[in-house]
């Protein structure tokens, strides 16, 4: 008699080894919220520089991203990455890696529809969705005269 | 230890915004492109509920520098836009916040890959 | 001639014979225990060419080449190659076979290639439709990566069911008269679905056909596992081979004691990369044409089953939300010919 598809599923569950939630979690908050210290730590030496909050804010983001892409092409990001799990995904950095990352890889279809097209494969929907909340949300602001 | 505390407030709350991010990613079946999305999203969500905030007052960049925070940075800008030209500052707003870092992404993205190629993995 | 037993196995009676094999692989297989049977090992896996693709259509035209030269045989000798890979198109065997001039079946069967191309190759032999034919297939980690994942520099993680592509070759002469291995008989796989979904777990998905293909050639031949030295599959890995064992007892027979699995074979066991095993079309290939055909030469092993299993998804349906189908091709591979 054949295996149905649940009875199947049942078994593939037993089977199958799940990721070590504990562990991955441990080293995402280490990874995660040590870049988020670099991130502070740059902050605080901007405005040490006599910038004002929001130039340091954007100069952290602008730096953590040059960063990560750098150690995106250097090939270490992803091997830190190995470790990190959403520590490494979550913080801007991330964002950075998704974008070098097919950016580097398609290269090899050339420059305009290798590299320019496909540097947003995985961060552009990041832009869609976030772009588009964030009009929504202009839009009802004005409507409903929030501001 | 004033400044000591500052660091150990983004570190803790940078770290369980991860946390969190890894949960989705191991119990769930939301791939890594889903949960960016859903992170910026909430970041706006939160950001117009006026809950983000106060996070970001308590942690700093434990707060700014995970995508939630680029999501808030993102509500904040179109708010602001609608306050300072109207209707049409909904449109430019967001943008207009998030455009050092989505300007640093694509031209840090292209440069690096002008100069490396990706390594060998196996 | 091929004769058809029961309903899906082929005996293919004039015995087509093996006659040389090569093994071509990179670093990593380099690194793992069965590099000492592998002919070439490059240290740089893109083998000095510009793009992974064209780095995986050298590792094709290397093993054939090798294979050729250890038969004393040069491409004009040969009369079909059957070949296949698992880029979109086919291309690594397309680009890297087409200076040769060999008349070319090409073949998709994702990782399940290997066995497909022999048992193909197989009946034109033992029809006389060919005397001298050459089987080949490869797999490149960093081509697979970039088709069907995320680009390599992408920090992600992976799942621990997720398995390893292999980056190797495999390639055989085949001839219709010599001293061994010989081809006995071929079963073409039935494609499956047990309603597996999740990419990261292609071992799951594809043991269904592992299944299917194995109790079709014990009921089709009256043999059982014990008739066999060694029943090797593809790359089940650990998942996939652990419900193999499941589905086959859920059937009444035990298997466990004679398997094993390409993918479990090629890397260390300890490797923290490889997490469930290898995969891809050039882990069976490489490990029939390095370990096994070795192993069948000084008549440690005399009688196997050779299946490659393969999962018949593309990164299309996987997005559309589609169950992955599997298929698996037997061949079975021996010391003796028919008398």
């Amino acid at each position: 008699m054949k295996m149905t598809a649940s009875e199947y599923d049942r078994l593939n569950k037993q089977v199958s080894p799940n990721s070590s939630v504990v562990k991955n979690c441990i080293f995402a908050f280490l990874i995660g919220g040590l870049i988020c210290t670099i991130g502070e730590f740059l902050t605080n030496s901007f405005l040490h520089m006599g910038m004002l909050q929001r130039e340091a804010a954007a100069l952290t983001s602008v730096s953590l991203i040059f960063i990560a892409a750098l150690l995106t092409g250097l090939n270490v990001y992803d091997n830190i990455a190995k470790f990190g799990g959403a520590g490494t995904l979550v913080p801007i950095t991330g964002f950075s890696n998704s974008i070098v990352a097919p950016a580097l890889e398609f290269k090899s279809e050339g420059f305009v529809l290798g590299l320019g097209a496909k540097m947003f494969i995985i961060a552009g929907p990041v832009l869609v969705y976030g772009i588009t909340s964030s009009v929504v949300y202009g839009v009802i602001a004005f409507l409903f005269k929030l501001y | 230890m004033e400044t000591f505390m500052e660091y150990l407030k983004a570190f803790v709350v940078g770290g369980l915004i991860c946390v969190v991010g890894q949960i989705l990613i191991d119990k769930t079946k939301l791939t890594p492109a889903r949960i960016l999305v859903s992170f910026v999203v909430a970041g706006v969500v939160l950001g117009a509920l006026g809950l983000y905030e106060p996070l970001v007052e308590f942690a700093g960049a434990g707060a700014t520098v995970p995508l939630t925070g680029f999501g808030y940075l993102l509500s904040k800008g179109a708010l602001e836009g609608v306050r300072e030209i109207g209707l049409m500052g909904a449109l430019t707003g967001g943008i207009t916040a998030a455009a050092a870092g989505i300007g640093a992404a694509v031209v840090f993205g292209f440069l690096i890959s002008l100069i490396f190629k990706p390594g060998d993995k196996s | 001639m091929p004769t058809r037993l029961g309903k899906y196995t082929l005996r293919l009676d004039n015995s087509p014979n093996i006659a040389s094999f090569a093994a071509v692989g990179g670093k990593k297989e380099g690194e793992g225990p069965l590099a000492d049977f592998f002919d070439i090992l490059c240290d740089d896996t893109s083998f000095g060419e510009q793009t992974w693709e064209k780095a995986e259509s050298r590792l094709q035209k290397d093993a054939v080449n090798k294979a050729l030269d250890k038969a004393g045989l040069s491409p004009s000798d040969i009369q079909y190659i059957f070949a296949g890979d698992l880029l979109n198109q086919c291309t690594s065997s397309t680009y890297g076979l087409r200076d040769m001039g060999i008349p070319f079946v090409g073949l998709y069967g994702a990782c399940s290639t290997m066995a497909e191309s022999l048992a193909v190759s197989g009946i034109f032999v033992d029809a006389g439709a060919a005397d001298k034919t050459v089987c080949v297939t490869s797999s490149h980690f960093c081509s697979a990566e970039r088709q069907f994942r995320f680009p390599l520099e992408y920090g992600g993680q992976r799942t621990p069911t997720s398995q390893w592509t292999v980056t190797a070759a495999g390639g055989l002469v085949m001839t219709k008269d010599g001293e061994g291995p010989y081809v006995r008989q071929a079963t073409i796989g039935t494609i499956e679905d047990l309603g597996i979904k999740d990419a990261n777990n292609m071992g799951a998905a594809m043991a269904p056909a592992a299944a299917a293909t194995l109790q079709h050639f014990f009921e089709d031949t009256g043999t059982t596992p014990e008739s066999f030295d060694l029943i090797v599959t593809g790359d089940l890995g650990q998942v996939g081979s652990e419900l193999l064992y499941d589905l086959m007892r859920h059937d009444g027979v035990e298997i466990q004691k004679r398997h094993t699995d390409c993918g479990l074979l090629i890397y260390p066991p300890d490797d923290k990369d490889v997490k469930a095993g290898a995969s891809g079309c050039g882990c069976s290939a490489s490990v029939l044409c390095s370990y096994l055909l070795n192993k069948m030469g000084n008549r440690e092993l005399n009688d196997i089953l050779f299946m490659a299993t393969g999962a018949l998804m593309s990164t299309t349906s996987v997005q559309q939300g589609e169950s992955i189908p599997g298929v698996a091709h037997l061949v079975h591979l021996s010391n003796t010919k028919w008398q």
